[in-house]
This record gives C-alpha cells, structure tokens and sequence, in this order.
C-alpha cells in the first residue's frame, strides 16, 4: 500500500486553558488511499491523545465527523488524501458555536429540525391493522431525495445566509419541511407552513447555492436545498 | 461549569470573499442593479412619449449618446448573466417530475434557453430587424 | 452533583432507545422520559443498517415459515416463546414505521415491496433502497420531536446503574460538553445501548460501539448471555470494513474465489443456482455464518485472491446492470467507488468477512426485562434470545423496534405502586461513581498507552476468538484479556480537561470493551461444540446434549466471571439439520 507523510494543521481550542484558538501542526504517515478522519485518529493514537472530534460510522452515513477542511465543509470520513496536496487544514464547521478543537455545538441546528414539525401529520388517521397507506413509486420518488438528509450540519457551514442572520431556520430544516410536505400521507403542509413560510424561514433563503454543493459531497448527492 | 464556547464571528462586510462560491453570488446580486436602473430609463421614456412628440424625440437622441450606449451595453450584458446564472438555478430550484423519474436538470435549463431564444426571435421580429 | 428525576430513563437513543421513548409517552402521555445518549440520535449507529427489516406481510408467507427460518438459522439456540412473540409483533411495527413516514419501497400498487434475504425461505424484508436503517432510525428520530414528555440528554456518556434494594433506580452520566456528573433517579431503566463490536479490529460497527451498555449491566449484576456468538458478515469492504449488504446478494450478486468458481456450493449451500437469479435460502443466499465459514476454508486452500488489502473473495454483481443497482444498491456503488475506487458495475469487487452484531447480551426474557428488577434492555445490547447462535439478517432491526416497545411497556409495568426510593442511598452510590471518575483524573502512576492496550485487545480477539476458533487458542485469548483487564487500571489518562475530554471517553470505552471481551473468551472457551456463528475445530459438532444451553457470564471484578448456563426455551421445533441446499435434493 503507498504510503505519504501529511500534514495536518489542525484548529485547537480549549476553554479550560485557552482563551483564543490556535493552529498546531502534526505530521503523520498515511496509505495514500485514506481518508482525513484515518489521519486524525492515526494523531490521536500516537501522537496526541488530547485532540477532540467527533466520529462514528465512516461511511458518511452518520453525520458526526463534519469538519472545514481547507475551507470547505466535509465529512472527514469522506474526504480523501489522496485528493489533497501540501498542508491540510483542519477546522470545526463555522457557523457553530466551539466547544472544544473541532467540536462544535449544534443545539441550535436541534431546535430548528424540531420547529418545522419534521413528522407524519396524518391526512387521515388509520389504525395499524388496516395496514399500510398504499404510496406508490411515483408517490415515494417526489419526496424520498429529500429525505436523505443525514443531519451533518455541513450545508449550514456552507449557508452564508445562516452565518449572518442566525435566525434562519436553513437548508436541512427547510427540506426535512418540504420532504413531509411532499409525501403522499401527509397532510400537515398548513403547520409546518407558520414556521416555514416566514421571514425566518424559506424567504431568508437567497439561493446561493452553497448548500446543495456542500451536500454533494456526502454520499447522499441528490439531497437538500430545493425549495 | 467549565464550558465556554468560542464563537467565530462571520465578517458582516467580507463574508464573500471566503469563497469563490459566495463571489459568484454577490456578482449576480450586483446585476440586479443594472437590471433595476434599466427599468428606471424604460418608466422614463414612457413618461417622455406621454409628453409628447419633441420630449420623446430629445428621449431617443439621449439614447444614442457614447455614454448612454456605453450604459445600455453594460445593462445588456448584466441581463444575460443574470438569466443564465438564473436558468442554471432552475435545476434545483424547479425539479421536475415525470411518473417516477425526475426530468434531467440540463433539460429544464435547455428548456429555459430554448424559451429565451424564442422569444427573443419573436421580439425581434416585432421590432421589424427580421 | 445535580439530581434529574424521571419516571423512566434510556440510555441509548439508537432505533430501539427511541422506540422505547415513543412508546413510553404514547401509552402515558404523564410519564417523565429521559432518554440519554453518548451521541445525538441520528449519529447511533442503526444508521449504518443497510438491507432491511423483516415482517411477514406478503399472501404466500406465513408466522411458520419465519419461525422456522430464525429458530434453525440460530441453530436452535433462540428461544422459541421470544421467537413466537417476535414473528406475530413484527409486522405490526413494520407498519407502525409505515404510519410514521418511513420511506419504504413499494410495488407498483402501493403496498410495500419486500426483497429476498439470507437464510430466509419467503422474500419478506421490507426495504428503504440500501440505507433501510438510516431511515427507520431518523423516522423514529422525528417521530420522537412530537412527545413533550421526551426529554432528550444528548452526549450524555452513561456511567452507572443506581441498584438499591435490589432494584434498578437510576443511572449516573456524564454531560460530556462540562465533565460534570448527573445522576437520574429513575424508577425504571432502559438499556438500549448497541453491541461492543469494536472490541475487533475489523468491523462494520461505528466508533462508538464499544459496549458501554452491556458493560453498565454486567458490572451491576445483570448476567450476559451468549457473549461468545459474534456473527461475522461475509461481505465487507477489505480496508475500512465497511458494511455491504445482504441485499447485494439478494438482489443477485454471487460471490466467486480466485478461480472464478462459486464456493459456496462447496460448503453445503449448493448445487449452483443460475447467476443472476438467486434461489431463497441456498447458495449465496445462506445464512452469514456458513458463508462467512467458507470464505475460511477457502482461504485455508489457497483458493482467495491476494490484494493490497490482504486475502479476498469476489463479490460480482455486474450481471444485474447500472439501472437495477442504481435503483437497489445506490449506497452500495457508492461506498465501493470513493473507499476502495471499484466501479461495481464494471468490476467485482474484493471483500473478506467481517466482525458485524454480537448475538450476545444482557440476559432478558420475552419481556424484555432483566434479572434486575426494574432495569429492562432491548437492541443489540440485550440477549432476549431471539437470534440464537446465528442472526439471521434483516431480522435485528425489527428486535428493535419489536422489543424496544416491549421494554417500554414492561416499564410502566414495574413502575406501578413502586415504593417511594431512598434518594440518600442512590445519592451515595452516585458519589461512588464520581469517586471512580476523580480516580482516573488523578492517577498519576499510569504506564500503559491507551492505543497501546486497545490494540493488543484488537488482535487478541481476532487472533484467538475469530471465525474459528481453538482451546488453545482460546486460553492464550483468556489469560491475555485478563492481564489487558489488570492492565487496564495502569492506562494513563493524558488529557486532565473537563471539556469534551475525549481521551476521557475512549478510556472508559475501552473498559466496557475489555469486561465484555472477556465475558466472550470465558464463554467461547466453556462452550466446547460448534454452533452458529461458534466454531470450533477440535469440537467440530453441535452437542445438543450439552449444549443446547444459554451461557450465562456473571461479572466478578478483575476476575474471570463465573459461568453458569440456562436451559434453551424450545416449544416446536426440535433441533434438526440446517438444510440450505435449497430444492436440489
């Protein structure tokens, strides 16, 4: 397996000790075909164990181990070396509060999911024994790319609109909105428009575009930001 | 309670810079001020031909000066680009469904250039340069 | 330390916490619900699920044959009153799912489409294209935003059961943006916490499936059960372990050796069926243990392909075409093309087996409780004896859901007319648990590296506990766990902040990893036949006389933990020949 030394330059902030951010600098040997989270759990284990991100699946499926690098917001689980040269740098996603290195605080991502109402609010309620609302492909296929959403919070670090004026409820709440609103047994369009359709919500998008490209990227192409 | 989050300001004045994406967008804001003045010089000439032939004559002459041209161009081209960064939006922004497929993106900004150039033949048409 | 009280507190918020949770307030709208995980819901790792769920919904299936195909599947360790319960609930919270929004694939009619699934006879596995588990758990996850009563702790790293007077009464965590404990008084306990299949070094299982749960039980008193059935998944992406699903082969993929033969007709799975039109039940269709035991014996004989990434198989799917895997398998396509840049449309692509669900667990009986009063489990942390010595796949994400509401329910159960709890005894057992804490900040006599242990762990369970498995190897396996046991109290803590000390988390990790590591070593060791997903070379047979018994591991502080057994619940079906010759006879 080929092999190349990489440089990290990784965001570093401590609240406990520090009372501004700094960037350290790791080099570590890498197989040419890993991805940037591999580098970093490859620093933790050898050369510093006090370094904090977030990580589970590495599939780009679960959503935790969003992170800048070189600027742009990825999952680290999916971005690969071997499409980097040079010093990789390494930040949390903007937009979000810092708890600790490149953990972020995402209470606020939270609350809006849950303000737009993301559940089946029936059109007609029917017990479980007489069985499924019937859906058929056509009926599943206009809402299910919005439902690929894996919460990563990356179109929000890519949302300048999000950056500026906190108040917008985003690009993952606004399509988690319009997958409900688009599917066949729903018929909650109405609520979901109160938060939806207001100066908070779809009328602060000014379609930049930066979060449908952000999500491109995890493996969930297809996924938000139509309106 | 050890915690104490570090925020990171976004800049309010250079935030657009921190990317060639959001470069991209500012630059289509910006047509839009173009656009907007255009519409300004057509409610004028309006204005001009509701007072009559000599005021509607001193419009048209107006408009044939360097500057004015110069102007008129640059409007001309601030519209092209803000139709064709507006057609290439059309793909998320108007996703189309057809039983269960969605129709390719490129078709429905092909459709919008397709209309465009339509329309403009029509007008132009009108305008007698055919 | 802050005190939080609650009426019943989860720990774990993956697809069977959050099914307890909605069940919960659904059934007593009053009740006080804390549901606590170490990350936020939709990071638990139910997400990485891939083919499906499956429930008997179609006309030419029936209750038996799904009782047949999990009670033999398992190998006739499953017992048969929990099988019963399960086949007859699944299809009720399959529906239930359908009702929350779930995306569920459908025939051209509307109803929902089911696709074929290893070891099963009927095709019955309801199906989300290849991310079925990404969307059972973020419907659940937003279905859950709509009960008041649930009041989520999200990155709160549980710590310890509060047992008094015998009964569980609640749980000390950790809130980890501060470092600071909680301790929830509860009047019931849910432990929903997944498996512990990082205690391998190559799994499908996400970073934070170390068995925290299971650990949290043991060390309280509850026995694990089966610990030594650890299911290999046949096909894995050969570097990062990476989950490709049953449904690759259930849609028609074969899987192939070096010489282009398919070998599974070799190991009692065949004759060979048609490629491309796969037969229930035989060939690639087999249960996961026997395809994952073939790939073994393959590689014993010289017959896998050698690749960058070390010995390999074949998995060919290019006969089903772009259109049919981009429709059934997108997720698929795109996990081979990034991570291992193999377009499976135009290529096979090289996989090995792979460490994927622990059968084992937390002892529960059909209703989902412990031997604790009060502390109930459900999901993969539990042992509710469902999946026996082999899980059959597509069946452990409707256990969740299935007993998941059934933990909850038992729940409200046991909180009826409880006596009022002596806060000042849970309140000391919490400052034990803080003094356990400080006690790792403050070492300062450490000399072993946390990689450095977590690493001999890795290799010691793949080496000495893996698809096959041997006394000797396995002795070597018991004494190393228990060294890497006692070793463990020298790990040094390098990073003393307060602040999401990750450090901090994944040396408790890692604890958790090391008790239920031991518990399977103990067992695998003790239980001296082969079954399911246990094989042994020097005891090649199933030994119905001795073994048809749940293994009981009970915890004993450093020491090994005593090994008891339990009798298998058998009701109908008496253990016979695991048949997968399909109709060929």
């Amino acid at each position: 397996m080929k092999e190349r030394l990489v440089q990290l330059e990784v965001l570093r902030y401590n609240p406990d000790t520090d009372t501004e951010a700094r960037f350290q600098r790791y080099e570590v040997t890498c197989a040419e075909e890993w991805v940037v989270l591999d580098a970093l759990n490859k620093v933790k284990a050898d050369i510093d164990p006090t370094l904090n991100y977030r990580w589970s699946c590495h599939m780009a499926v679960c959503g935790s181990c969003g992170m800048m690098i070189n600027g742009e917001p990825k999952l680290s689980c999916h971005t690969f070396l071997r499409d980097y040269e040079g010093v990789i740098r390494v930040e949390p996603l903007v937009h979000f509060p810092v708890e600790r290195d490149l953990v972020t605080a995402p209470d606020d991502f939270m609350e809006k999911l849950k303000r737009v109402k993301p559940y089946i609010i029936p059109k007609e309620k029917k017990p479980i024994s007489e069985g499924e609302y019937k859906q058929t492909p056509a009926q599943l296929m206009k809402f299910r790319q919005y439902s690929m959403c894996i919460n990563c919070m990356l179109c929000y670090a890519a949302c300048p609109e999000y950056g500026l004026t906190p108040h917008f409820i985003g690009p993952a709440a606004l399509t988690l909105a319009h997958r409900y609103n688009q599917d066949s047994r729903d018929g909650g369009r109405k609520e979901r428009q109160e938060v939806v359709a207001t100066h908070e919500g779809v009328w602060e998008c000014t379609f930049v575009g930066a979060c449908s490209e952000s999500a491109r990227r995890t493996s969930t192409p297809r996924a938000p930001c139509s309106r | 309670m050890s915690r104490n989050p570090l925020i990171r300001e976004v800049p309010p004045t250079s935030w657009y810079f921190r990317h060639p994406l959001y470069l991209r967008y500012m630059s289509r804001e910006i047509t839009s001020i173009f656009i907007g003045a255009y519409c300004v010089l057509l409610v004028v000439g309006l204005q001009r031909l509701a007072a009559g032939p000599a005021a509607w004559e001193g419009f048209v002459t107006a408009l044939q000066s360097p500057a004015s041209i110069v102007f008129q161009f640059l409007c001309l081209v601030a519209a092209f680009y803000h139709a064709a960064t507006w057609f290439n939006a059309t793909q998320k922004a108007m996703p189309l469904q057809i039983g269960e497929d969605f129709v390719p993106g490129n078709v429905i900004s092909g459709a919008h250039y397709a209309a465009w150039a339509v329309l403009s033949v029509v007008v132009l048409f009108f305008t007698g340069v055919f | 330390m802050e005190t939080i009280s609650t009426d019943v507190a989860i720990i774990g918020a993956g697809g069977a916490g959050l099914r307890a949770a909605i069940a919960l307030a659904e059934t007593d709208p009053k009740l006080r619900i804390a549901l606590i995980s170490k990350v936020y819901p939709m990071r638990s790792h139910t997400c990485s699920a891939e083919g499906g769920a499956a429930g008997v919904i179609k006309p030419d299936d029936s209750f038996d044959l799904h009782f047949d195909d999990t009670a033999g599947g398992g190998d006739w360790l499953s017992d048969q009153d929990c099988v019963e319960y399960f086949i007859h609930e699944a299809p009720k919270e399959l529906l239930q799912l359908e009702h929350w929004g779930c995306p569920w694939n459908r025939e051209a009619d509307g109803s929902v489409a089911v696709r074929p699934f290893g070891g099963m006879k009927k095709k019955r596995t309801w199906f989300a294209a290849d991310k079925s588990g990404f969307h059972i758990l973020h419907t659940l996850f937003q279905t859950s935003l709509q009960f008041p009563s649930i009041t989520r702790y999200d990155e709160f790293f549980g710590l310890d059961l509060l047992i008094d007077e015998g009964r569980c009464q609640g749980v000390t965590a950790m809130e980890m943006r501060s470092g600071e404990l909680r301790q929830f008084h509860a009047k019931a306990v849910i432990i929903a916490g997944g498996g512990g299949g990082r205690m391998f070094p190559f799994s499908t299982n996400g970073a934070i499936k170390t068995g925290d749960g299971m650990a949290m039980a043991y060390r309280a008193g509850a026995p694990l059960k089966d610990m030594e059935f650890v299911q290999y998944h046949p096909t894995g992406l050969p570097n990062t372990g990476s989950l490709l699903t049953e449904a690759c082969r259930g849609e028609g993929g074969i899987l192939v050796n070096k010489n282009g033969r398919r070998y599974l007709q070799d190991y009692g799975m065949g004759p060979e069926t048609p490629v491309g039109k796969p037969q229930l039940k035989t060939m690639e269709l087999g249960p996961r243990d026997r395809v994952s035991q073939a790939y073994w014996h393959e590689l014993q004989k010289g017959n896998t392909v050698s690749t960058q990434w070390g010995e390999c198989v074949l998995l060919d799917m290019r006969h089903l075409g772009e259109k049919y895997i981009d429709e059934r398998l997108p997720l698929v396509r795109e996990l081979c093309a990034s991570y291992l840049q193999v377009d499976i449309v135009k290529d096979p692509v090289p996989i090995r087996p792979v460490v994927h669900y622990m059968m084992g667990g937390i002892s529960t009986n059909t209703k989902a409780a412990t031997p604790i009063p009060g502390l109930f489990a459900a999901g993969e942390c539990a042992c509710v004896s469902l999946n026996g010595a082999n899980r059959l796949g597509s069946n452990s994400l409707v256990e969740l859901l299935v007993f998941g509401r059934r933990a909850a329910l038992s729940a409200i159960e046991h909180i009826q007319g409880l006596p009022a709890a002596n806060t000042k005894a849970l309140n000391a057992r919490a400052v034990e648990t803080q003094k356990r804490i400080d006690g790792l900040y403050a070492r300062t006599n450490g000399t072993e590296s946390m990689s450095g242990v977590r690493k001999e762990m890795m290799d010691t369970m793949e080496k000495n506990a893996g698809i096959y498995r041997t006394e000797e190897g396995l002795q070597e396996g018991v004494k190393i766990i228990h060294d890497l046991r006692q070793r463990y109290d020298k790990v040094i803590l390098t990073d003393k902040s307060k602040v999401f000390n990750t450090d901090l988390f994944q040396m408790l990790e890692l604890g958790s990893m090391l008790d239920c590591a031991e518990a399977v070593t103990v067992g695998a060791l003790a239980r001296k036949e082969s079954r399911g997903a246990h094989q042994r070379l020097d005891y090649a047979e199933r030994d119905d006389n001795k073994f048809l018994r749940h293994t009981m591991a009970y915890f004993k502080g450093l020491e090994p933990p005593r090994i008891d057994y339990l009798d298998v619940v058998i009701t109908k079906s008496p253990p016979g020949v695991r048949d997968y010759s399909g109709d060929h006879k």
